[in-house]
């Protein structure tokens, strides 16, 4: 059923896309941690800035908390503030 | 007792060993005044993402510590003092991290076979 209302939406709309889900919820989802700059380094732009959740659709209690970590991961050096 | 992660940087001129020395010093800090560390990494000599005190690296030292707030106070206090330390930072946690912390397990994770290589960075994509 769930496909058929996709395919009919797309059929209106060619150009709508899945709400994607937030990253971070659900079973086997990533802990947070400032130390894990591999995770944190997904979530912040060239420019080293953190990236809004309206883009990576990551959940606003999941974003406070991302945003803890990679202010933490900055302070200790090993993420930049700005890049160049 | 509460549980905290305490990272701390040594400067970059100092060695190995004595980035060891310091950290039994400040573990017999911690356990005089009635703390204990349950857990003590040495991430080694890693460059920093900006220069911090016009070092461009630094020795990186992990401790997961089981203390009262006072032994954690008075440990900070002595850091400050003590010039081969550049930074330090004491994170309260509710449970302390068993195993090698998301650093160390980092190497480990690279040649993980069960993914495929999806080529290049892979970042949030914008739309």
């Amino acid at each position: 059923m769930a496909i058929r209302d996709l395919t009919t939406s797309q059929a209106r709309r060619p150009f709508q896309r899945r709400r994607k889900t937030c990253p971070f919820s659900g079973p086997n989802a990533p802990k947070i941690d400032y130390k894990d700059v591999r995770l944190l380094s997904r979530y912040v732009s060239e420019r080293g800035k953190i990236v809004p959740s309206r883009i990576t659709a990551v959940s606003a209690k999941k974003q406070r908390e991302l945003a803890r970590a990679i202010k933490r991961a900055r302070f200790i050096g090993i993420m930049p503030y700005a890049v160049q | 007792m509460a549980l905290y992660e305490h990272i701390f940087l040594a400067r970059q001129d100092v060695s190995a060993q004595q980035v060891e020395e310091l950290t039994n010093a400040l573990t017999e800090v911690l356990t005089s005044n009635g703390g204990k560390v349950t857990k003590n990494e040495y991430w080694g000599l890693k460059s920093l993402s900006y220069r911090i005190k016009k070092n461009r690296k630094a020795h990186y030292s992990l401790l997961n510590i089981d203390a009262p707030h006072a032994a954690v106070t008075e440990m900070e206090r002595q850091m400050s003092i003590n010039e081969d330390i550049l930074r330090f930072m004491t994170v309260r946690v509710d449970e302390l991290e068993e195993g090698p912390s998301a650093m160390m397990q980092k190497r480990d994770d690279r040649d993980r076979g069960d993914r495929p290589d999806r080529g290049g960075d892979r970042r949030p994509r914008r739309f």
